[in-house]
């Protein structure tokens, strides 16, 4: 138990014995230091257009352009590289978003329980049953298609999930005697679910954090490809919407495609691997394992993980 | 009333009943007519085994029962004041202040991941509105000594205290703002025998310095006689037996306080085979009509069955419920 709950020490040392999780978290260091060094290691300015002739196009990887050039003859390798920026900010900041909405909306539900959870939880259902990219779609439609509102939207539709686990795992916790204590020493609400609950959702939180990444880059990607992204940002998925759109497919021109593609690959890939590593690390059934089931007349009575079965039948 | 005792009492529970709700099943009834008091500097045990209702009491008072759990009759008086008709604002600015609570379990009444002294200083923090960081190490720190954990141990984490300062670090913070009433709830469970004995030593000693008033629940005999001066028998939610220490251990009248003690190892007849009592404590949702401990009760009797028994007064400090110490004129207490 002092593992599961001890801090992040323990979480750390179970996450370095799991190959996948460590591989994960190499690949999501190297697509962060890529997208933070890409002024550095681009061999060209974004956007520079060398003399755009039939001939600057769509030129295949060379020594010059390791990746070769695009459509409009702009070098591959730098695209992608500042690429990387825009799809792991709009990762970043939008999964920030949906943590922070379902880790709010889940541990207020989870924890006062009664109509304020039904209500949450109806909301949650039916964000939950609404395709996302069809209304994210329409949203960003409606408004301007700029980088802000991407992440807003796919930060304001990502938290589904992560409402639920949090709800699922507050609810555990706030059976826990320590919950009791602090009532009984006079603490309200907002301060238990702040100071109590918080802390120990907090990895769950971080966890669903990594997973919502990469689902936000996909989510990023599918609108930029959809001809919805944000015209003045390149993000991979605009390389694959003009590369798309503009013939590289009828040029032969793979690299244009094959680029952005692995970097969102190599990304979402690193998140889901490491996201459940994490999961592993941090499984909720070891937080909890000492939970009574019946939480109406046997809530203070359980086996305490310290002691012997036979003098842990408590009293009730 | 009121006029002829001398001292009024600290706490005083007048038939207090409790009920478990569970809607379309009909309420259990967890707690039936359970009277006391407690006076200042005094301590109290409440014995019975598991499931007699003994926390659900302790909940009661403090008014934290959970969600299913309703207060149905009686009265809970601290100093006169009534527990029961506070605002739930008014009772939690009183929770610890006044009643503060050692609970059963030290490992788990303390969140892992927040530092032991951070968590003694929540009260002083929530009651007194200290907020100053030096003051709140300063408060902290005393609290500890007071127990006997060194001043350095308050920025560890729960699970880096053994077991006994676990449960000493939960008596500091039962002692954080100075409480007229300390509810013990299984405060030496879990422990060893030697760590256990340290623990009631330093709760007596505690007593003594800070004029406490302790209610001590417990299934063990033998704390109780350590530290209480009365005992009150519950059984099956109903008070079974109630007198002081001594009376309790020598001239136990209940059948069911009597096979408590034959349940209990008497150091002075060694050879003696302890005595289990057969079956188990009645199902809330399944009582039996008459008396609750009939099913189990070696000197039943027909009566028993169909009534309840009344609490009889057999001196004015010794009181029990059973058929069989009815006076003979027939006049209930």
């Amino acid at each position: 138990m002092e593992q599961a709950t001890g801090g992040y020490r323990g979480v750390w040392r179970r996450l370095r014995h799991n190959p996948m999780g460590m591989i994960g978290l190499t690949m999501l260091v190297g697509a962060v230091a890529v997208a933070v060094l890409a002024p550095w290691l681009s061999p060209y300015a974004p956007d520079t257009v060398t003399r755009v002739t039939i001939m600057d196009i769509y030129q295949p990887p060379s020594p010059v352009h390791w990746l070769g050039t695009d459509d409009a003859g702009r070098d591959v390798l730098t695209n992608f590289l500042y690429g990387a920026r825009v799809s792991l900010t709009v990762g970043f900041f939008a999964s920030f978003i949906a943590v922070t909405i379902g880790g709010l909306l889940g541990i207020t539900a989870g924890f006062l329980g009664g109509r304020i959870e039904a209500v949450l939880m109806r909301f949650t259902d039916i964000m939950l049953v609404i395709p996302d990219l069809p209304l994210a779609v329409v949203i960003v439609a409606l408004t301007k298609p700029s980088l802000t509102n991407i992440i807003l939207v796919i930060g304001l539709l990502g938290w589904t999930g992560t409402a639920r686990l949090v709800r699922a795992q507050t609810m555990s916790i706030k059976q826990r005697k320590f919950v009791l204590r602090a009532r009984a020493v006079g603490a309200g609400n907002r301060y238990i679910m702040r100071r109590h609950i918080f802390p120990l959702v907090l990895p769950l939180m971080v966890v669903n954090t990594v997973l919502v990444i990469s689902l936000a880059i996909l989510n990023e990607s599918t609108l930029s490809f959809l001809g919805l992204g944000d015209p003045a940002t390149l993000s991979w998925g605009q390389m694959l919407n003009y590369a798309f759109t503009r013939g590289a497919m009828s040029a032969g021109a793979w690299w244009a495609l094959i680029s952005p593609g692995f970097g969102i690959v190599w990304v979402v890939l690193a998140c889901t691997l490491l996201g459940q590593a994490l999961e592993q690390a941090l499984n909720p059934r070891l937080l909890t394992h000492h939970l009574a089931a019946d939480r109406t007349l046997t809530s203070l009575r359980r086996l305490q993980p310290d002691q012997a079965p036979a003098s842990g039948t408590g009293t009730q | 009333m009121a006029y002829e005792m001398v001292k009024p009492p600290l706490l005083e529970v007048t038939r207090l009943g409790v009920d478990y709700v569970d809607p379309p099943r009909p309420p259990a009834a967890a707690l039936r007519e359970i009277t006391f008091t407690v006076q200042r500097g005094e301590a109290l045990g409440i014995v019975g085994e598991s499931g007699c209702g003994k926390t659900t009491l302790m909940l009661a008072l403090m008014r934290l029962l959970p969600a299913a759990g309703r207060i149905v009759a009686g009265s809970v008086r601290l100093d006169g004041v009534e527990l029961l008709d506070l605002d739930a604002q008014a009772m939690a600015a009183l929770r610890w202040k006044r009643i503060a609570m050692i609970f059963q379990g030290a490992m788990n009444a303390l969140n892992p991941v927040r530092t032991v002294g951070d968590q003694i200083a929540e009260a002083i923090r929530l009651h007194e509105g200290v907020t100053a960081r030096r003051t709140l190490d300063r408060r902290v720190e005393e609290l500890l000594d007071l127990v006997g954990i060194a001043a350095n141990r308050r920025a560890h984490y729960p699970f880096q205290y053994s077991g006994g300062m676990r449960q000493r670090a939960m008596i500091a913070m039962a002692l954080a703002c100075s409480p007229d009433l300390i509810i013990a709830d299984e405060p030496t469970t879990a422990l060893d025998v030697m760590i256990q004995a340290q623990i009631l030593q330093l709760l007596a000693e505690l007593r003594r310095r800070l004029n406490l008033s302790i209610l001590l629940v417990t299934h063990d005999l033998g704390i109780v006689a350590e530290l209480c001066d009365r005992v009150l028998v519950m059984y099956g939610g109903v008070m079974a037996e109630s007198a002081d220490v001594d009376t309790i251990y020598n001239a136990p009248v209940h059948p069911y306080t009597q096979a408590l003690l034959q349940a209990f190892p008497d150091p002075t007849r060694p050879a003696q085979k302890l005595a289990a009592i057969p079956g188990a404590p009645p199902r809330l949702n399944d009582l039996p009509p008459g008396c609750r401990f009939a099913p189990r009760c070696p000197q039943v009797f027909a009566r028993c069955r169909t009534a309840p028994p009344p609490v009889y007064a057999i001196t004015p400090a010794h009181a029990a419920s059973c058929f069989l110490v009815e006076p003979t004129e027939g006049g209930a207490a």
